[in-house]
Formats: C-alpha cells, sequence, structure tokens
C-alpha cells in the first residue's frame, strides 16, 4: 500500500477525494478558538510566581567582548538571576547540527566577541519586564570595536574581517569540499559561443522582517516531575526541544514542549532561540519564566529572509531559445548560518528556473557579514533566485524582440526534461499556466504556443545528461580567503571534459525509493529514467557532445512545434570495441532494469540506528 | 511599588483590580483579569491587536493607562459571545475564513464590533476605514471586509 493509498485509507472519514475546493471559503478547524479569543497561543498561559527575561544586547556590528560588569544590575531592585554565558551548559550550536550539517559556530550568549547588531551577551531574570528592561541597561559591556563587513561580496575579499571564526573564509563550506555549491550541467562556453545575443543582468533582494503579529518568544517552568514544561511560538517544535536539550546538555525527556498555536510565522519561528533561553531560565530560577521579544528586537534580532545578489548570463539564440545560463549568487546569511546554508542547496537544485536550458552552471555562495543571521521565510532559497530569474527572462525577451509569454513557453520544461540537477521533470505546468494568463491578461499569443503542452515533445534526447564541464574553483584547501574570481568557468585552475556527475561519480537518475515515487509510464512516455547518466555514444576526446554533433541544435533546444510524444529513448547497447566514458560502470546498471527499492533490514519501530542522525533527536539519551 | 484600585465594567461584570504604576490596559486584562482576548502585538499602538472597546469606542489598551479604565465599560472579544451563541461577527468570521493565524482577531472583531454598533449597515469604505488600524498578516483582509459585510447583512464578493 503506498503512502497515499494508506492517508486515503486512514481519514477516509474525514474528507473524500473530490476535492473542488479553489473559490470557496471554508471552515477551519481551529477558526472557533481564534473568533472567541480562546485559541491558546503560548502568551495565554499563565504562572503564579512569572518572571521575566530580558537580553542585555550588542549596539556595535562587530566587537570583541573585554568584560562584561553585571554588579550594578544584580543589586537592582526585582532583579532574580542574571544569566552569563558560562551558565549555559553547552554554549555552542548550528541549528542544522540536529541533523549533522554544519560546524556548531553559534553561541546562545555571546563572552567572546558579538558579530551582529543585537547578539545577546547576558539576560536578565527579574520580577517584572519593567525591572528587567532596567537591569538590563545597567549592564556595563566593554568592547573593542572591530572593523564590520556587511556586503557579501565585500566580505569575500581578502582583507574582509573574518565574521565567524568556525569559518575563517566567511563563507559555508559545504560538505568540507567546497566553498559554493556548484552545478554543472553542459558546456555553457559552447552554448554561448553558439549564442546569438548574450543577456548579462545583476538582481538584489534586501532582507524581509516576517513580521509575525505575535511576536517570538516562550514560557517555560519546572513540572512536579523533575522536567520543565515550555509553551513556545515556535513553528518547529521538535527542532527546538532537541535544540534546547543539546545547548542544556539535558536528556529530551525531561523536556515537555507544548506549541502549535503559533500567532504568525512565516518561517521566522524556526530559529530556537526563545526556549533553550526561557527553560535555562526556569532551571536557574526554580520558577516560571517567560522571554518575550518586544516588537523592537523582532525587527531588530528576528532572524529575516536573508539578502540575496544575483547575477545571470543568458546565451540566446536568434528565434528565443536560451542555450546556455550561467548563476553566480551570494547568499547573505548574516553572522551565523542558521538556515542559510540549507536555502542555498535549494535554490541550488531550482536553477535555471521552470526552463529547460541544454547548459548550465551556477555558483552560489554562502556569505557570512555582520548583519542579523538570516533564516527561513515562506520559499526561502527560490523565492530572490526566481526574482531575479523572471526579471532576466523578460530582458531577454526585449533583447530578441519576442512576446515574453511566448518566450517563456519556447523555453518552459516539458514532462520528461532532464533538469540540471539530474532529476527528470514531472508534473511540470508552465505551459499550461503561460496560456492561462495570456487569456487572462488579454495578452494575445501566437497560435502555436496555444497549442503547445507540456505533456508532449519533452524526453528523448531532453531527458538525458550530458557531458558536463567541471572545474575545482573553491575547493577547500586550495581557496583561503584569495580574491579569485566567482563566476562559474571564470579562473579555473584546471579544466577537462569529465563524465556526467561530480567528482567522476556517475550520477544514478531519480532511483525509485517507494513505490509511489516510479514515475508513471502514462504520464512520462516511458517507465523509467535512463538508470544512469548515458555513457557518451562517441569517443570522450571529440570535444562536442553526441546529441549536439548529430543535428545542428543543442539538444533540448528542439523546437517543440509538432513533436509528438517522445518515443521511449532506447537504451544504447554499449559496444565493447567503443571507448568507454571515465567511469566504466554505466554497462551493467543500464542493463539493469531498476535498482530495487530502498527497505530497511528492520523495521523502524524497533529502532533502526540511522547514521547521521543526532542523538538528542533519537530516544537514545532517554534515561 | 505602589497599586491603585481600579473599578469598571467588564462584559458588563463589574470589576474591581489592583493596577501597579504606569500599568496599561493591557497588562491588566491580561495578568490582572485573566482575560486573555486581547493579545499583545506591538505595544506601540500600530498593530490593532490589542484592541478593545471602552464606553462604544475602540480603543488600543496597550497605549491605554489601567488606571483610566476607571468607573469605564469596556469590552473585549471575551464578552463578544452569548455563552454558547456567537455574535454574528464572530459566525461570519468562520464562514467567510477572516482568520488564519487568528492573533489578530480579537482586535479585528472589536473593531468591526464598534463600527456595527454605530454603524448597522456599513459601506465596503468605512469597513476599511475602520480596521485601518488593525495590521493582519496572514493577509487576510478581503475576507475580513466579506465577513463583516455578511455580519451586517449586506451582500459580500462571493454572494454579491
Amino acid at each position: 500500500m503506498s503512502s497515499v493509498e494508506f492517508r486515503k485509507d486512514l481519514f477516509a472519514d474525514e474528507r473524500d477525494d473530490n476535492l473542488q475546493e479553489i473559490g470557496k471559503p471554508t471552515r477551519r478547524q481551529d477558526i472557533l478558538g481564534h473568533v472567541t479569543g480562546r485559541s491558546p497561543y503560548y502568551d495565554d498561559h499563565l504562572f503564579d510566581g512569572l518572571l521575566h527575561m530580558r537580553c542585555v544586547r550588542s549596539p556595535h556590528h562587530h566587537a570583541r567582548i573585554r568584560s562584561i560588569d553585571t554588579s550594578q544590575a544584580e543589586r537592582m531592585p526585582g532583579v532574580v538571576r542574571v544569566v552569563l554565558a558560562r551558565d549555559v551548559p553547552n554554549n555552542l550550536n548550528t541549528l542544522l547540527s540536529l541533523i549533522n550539517f554544519g560546524k556548531d559556530e553559534e553561541k546562545l550568549i555571546q563572552d567572546t566577541k558579538v558579530a551582529y547588531a543585537g547578539e545577546p551577551v547576558a539576560a536578565i531574570i527579574a520580577e517584572t519586564e519593567g525591572q528587567a528592561r532596567e537591569a538590563c541597561a545597567a549592564v556595563r559591556v566593554d568592547y573593542e570595536v572591530l572593523p564590520h563587513v556587511l556586503d557579501p561580496e565585500a566580505s569575500l575579499k581578502p582583507d574582509a574581517p573574518v565574521v565567524n571564526e568556525v569559518y575563517p573564509n566567511n563563507t559555508f563550506d559545504y560538505h568540507d569540499l567546497y566553498d559554493h555549491q556548484k552545478l554543472r550541467f553542459g558546456d555553457v562556453e559552447k552554448g554561448f559561443s553558439e549564442a546569438d545575443h548574450i543577456v548579462e543582468g545583476e538582481y538584489q533582494m534586501s532582507p524581509i522582517e516576517q513580521a509575525p503579529i505575535e511576536t517570538c518568544g516562550a514560557i517555560a517552568a519546572p513540572e512536579t516531575n523533575d522536567r520543565f514544561v515550555c509553551y513556545t511560538s515556535t513553528q518547529a517544535l521538535f527542532f527546538s526541544l532537541g535544540t534546547t536539550a543539546k545547548l542544556l546538555n539535558m536528556p529530551s525527556s525531561r523536556l515537555h514542549f507544548v506549541g502549535g498555536t503559533v500567532g504568525g510565522g512565516f518561517g521566522g519561528k524556526v530559529d530556537s532561540i526563545v526556549e533553550p533561553l526561557s527553560v535555562l531560565g526556569a532551571v536557574l530560577t526554580g520558577r516560571p519564566v517567560k522571554f518575550m521579544w518586544d516588537r523592537a528586537e523582532e525587527m531588530q534580532v528576528g532572524a529575516p529572509r536573508g539578502a540575496e545578489r544575483w547575477r545571470i548570463k543568458d546565451g540566446v539564440a536568434r528565434d528565443g531559445r536560451i542555450l546556455a545560463r550561467t548563476f553566480t549568487g551570494f547568499f547573505d546569511a548574516g553572522a551565523y548560518t542558521r538556515l542559510s546554508s540549507y536555502a542555498i542547496i535549494k535554490c541550488t537544485g531550482h536553477i535555471p528556473g521552470p526552463y529547460s536550458i541544454p547548459n548550465v552552471a551556477s555558483n552560489v555562495y554562502c556569505v557570512f557579514t555582520n548583519r542579523t543571521p538570516a533564516t527561513a521565510m515562506r520559499g526561502f532559497g527560490i523565492t530572490g533566485v526566481d526574482f531575479a530569474i523572471e526579471c532576466h527572462v523578460d530582458k531577454v525577451a526585449e533583447t530578441v524582440g519576442l512576446n515574453p509569454i511566448e518566450l517563456r513557453i519556447l523555453n518552459a520544461y516539458r514532462d520528461g526534461d532532464m533538469k540540471p540537477h539530474r532529476r527528470l521533470a514531472k508534473n511540470t505546468a508552465l505551459i499550461e499556466c503561460c496560456q492561462v494568463a495570456s487569456q487572462k491578461s488579454g495578452w494575445a499569443i501566437s497560435a502555436d504556443a496555444a497549442r503547445q503542452s507540456s505533456l508532449t515533445g519533452g524526453g528523448g534526447t531532453r531527458a538525458v545528461i550530458p557531458e558536463s564541464i567541471t572545474d575545482s574553483v573553491g575547493r577547500i584547501g586550495e581557496r583561503r580567503r584569495a580574491d579569485v574570481p566567482t563566476e562559474p568557468g571564470a579562473g579555473a585552475p584546471s579544466r577537462g571534459r569529465v563524465a556526467a556527475g561530480t567528482q567522476g561519480i556517475p550520477i544514478v537518475a531519480a532511483a525509485p525509493q517507494d513505490e509511489d515515487m516510479i514515475t508513471d509510464p502514462a504520464r512520462m512516455g516511458f517507465r523509467h529514467a535512463p538508470a544512469v547518466s548515458q555513457p557518451p555514444r562517441t569517443a570522450p576526446s571529440v570535444p562536442v557532445p553526441p546529441v549536439a554533433a548529430a543535428s545542428a541544435a543543442p539538444p533540448s533546444a528542439a523546437p517543440p512545434a509538432g513533436q509528438q510524444s517522445a518515443p521511449p529513448p532506447q537504451p544504447v547497447a554499449p559496444q565493447p570495441s567503443a571507448p568507454q566514458p571515465a567511469a566504466p560502470q554505466a554497462p551493467t546498471a543500464a542493463s539493469d532494469p531498476a535498482p530495487a527499492p530502498y527497505k530497511p533490514e528492520q523495521p523502524f519501530s524497533r529502532g533502526v540506528k540511522r547514521p547521521g542522525v543526532s542523538r538528542f533527536l533519537s530516544g537514545s539519551r532517554r534515561r | 511599588m505602589t497599586k491603585k484600585p481600579v473599578q469598571f465594567q467588564l462584559n458588563g461584570s463589574p470589576v474591581a483590580v489592583f493596577a501597579d504604576e504606569g500599568q496599561n490596559l493591557l497588562d491588566l486584562l491580561r495578568r490582572g483579569v485573566g482575560d486573555l482576548s486581547p493579545k499583545y502585538g506591538c505595544g506601540q499602538g500600530t498593530c490593532g491587536s490589542c484592541t478593545v472597546i471602552i464606553d462604544g469606542e475602540p480603543r488600543l489598551s496597550c497605549l491605554t493607562l489601567a488606571e483610566t479604565a476607571e468607573g469605564q465599560h469596556v469590552e473585549t472579544t471575551n464578552g463578544l459571545s452569548n455563552g454558547p451563541d456567537l455574535h454574528a461577527l464572530q459566525e461570519a468570521f468562520m464562514e467567510n475564513f477572516a482568520a488564519q493565524c487568528g492573533y489578530c482577531t480579537p482586535g479585528m472583531l472589536m473593531a468591526a464590533k464598534a463600527l456595527l454598533d454605530r454603524t448597522p449597515r456599513p459601506s465596503r469604505e468605512e469597513i476599511v476605514e475602520a480596521i485601518s488600524g488593525n495590521i493582519c498578516r496572514c493577509t487576510g483582509y478581503e475576507p475580513i471586509i466579506d465577513a463583516i459585510l455578511a455580519a451586517s447583512g449586506q451582500p459580500t464578493r462571493r454572494t454579491g
């Protein structure tokens, strides 16, 4: 039973499959609580003897902390406890360490160096919020102000100050291998040389604050069973629980987290900053402690959607086909990683947008600057690059003098096309969206464009992973804060033609892991994705991809008009005498119809040891 | 810290509490009285989620000194329904998908009720004006306007 069928079976009594819901309001499950004012947001839990916590925050973008003097604050009326970095049991974390991604780099409370304005250096717990505020103002911190950097490209210069000592290049290091995310598909230089126009553009997006009406906060209190309850505004309850357990060096079984009623989140409530501090306050005082950001904090230190800068270069044929596209992207992560490393992986998987372009390359950098750390916000990683792509497509249309909707239909991806991240496109609908948009807006398109369909014209030669040019620019160990070009292909120390994939390892295209992930043959036109990168059908020394050699047009730029559903690509039986590609794994895999679906050796219910999963998330720390 | 007794009518019932010096009405209602329906959003009078009705006028409780409620009639969303019987505005908000996260809803309801108490059949422009001090960040203004139209027995975008 596939998971979809299982879901239908389990929730059969809740709704039928006839989801004709668009265009009419639906009564929400939680609406009664909302209209009666009884929905239990975290701040709606009352406790006797509630204490209030506030943070002392850095006024500087970048400064070394010489000393922190809290003696005056401790004597202020109502002050119960001053919390410093030394009170945090395990004061170093990175959010995604719970899935073993990235190095611990951010302190809950800073004691050596602040890297953004608003970074907490101490916290005060007092009887009232006003007393906590007054005591915060009485804490004396001696800063040695350091030079700061606020622009991601300035941050990549060799003389830029180091924002975050864990990453001395000011870039997030991916898998200790590269200082950026690299995407290589085909040969962009060849695409540019065949193009009639080169269209370049630079696009930039400012940070955006999520600005939920309910500010971030949490209330923690000791329970009677040696546990701590935490009511929180979090959007990621188990992430917050795991992060709190790690920072406080406490088994997660001692934490009782209650959430789920969120007064607006939009991504800004996943960073798990308020929960560890409020639980720490409850641990240190033995009393209920509320840590709630006020509006000014929400706007200043609430992690926003990060700033992005994009440079796009397109090689375009006279008829509007985009033959090659390169991206250089800079994500401003702020002072610490939070979720920016992941945003870059998302956007690299998204490149080059919903278009089939035969040659694509991108370098995307996750750059540290002395700005507020950035995090999730509604489609983060995708929104900025999509904005840049669509602006750029309009620019391309203007350059070649084509209707921008027709240009999009001409270059749109179709079901069965290979995307540059080596997954086949399915359920594509850009063409249909463009057709509806032209109707609704009264923006006429040609009869030919109106006849196109995402269901036909894809696949075939467009499903092939081309030979791809790679380079080793940005390899960790080589690029140590050197002023090297960041564009894909520029300044490459070594260039070579290697088989498809990265690091010479052939990529298995979209191996189905579960029944309902298997491609629907009726929709895709063939039973399985080409299981491996196709071996080059000509000798690898010939510097032209085989498909391009057969016809003058690049593979995926074949005119869609008149094409019917593409026939299934026949796997080319490798000739024993033909030269093999660099990684000769293809013959066995190509004759194998499909890899066996992954099945765990024993059911998960019996506690499978999953490598790479944090002990703070699993039950292994339960005593 | 000096405390001052304050007596007022809350949703038709008499209330007597001690207010701290400088305490705002929002805090007094939530912590002192235990009426949690007005919400803290900004504390600066910009978001409207703390809106209550004082003597028939919509007021921002975060900017209202608690002592000034002395002898006045305060209405909150908590008192909008009559037991299990919901107010027409509440029904309309439910049916027109006029809330997502729900955090701005109590303030919106109070702003809308103050309008309908004065103007039983407001125009669309009057509704927009009446809720212009209330921010909804889940972007639900059109359904909210529809809900207020529906509550006053007028056609909405959907029904009209």
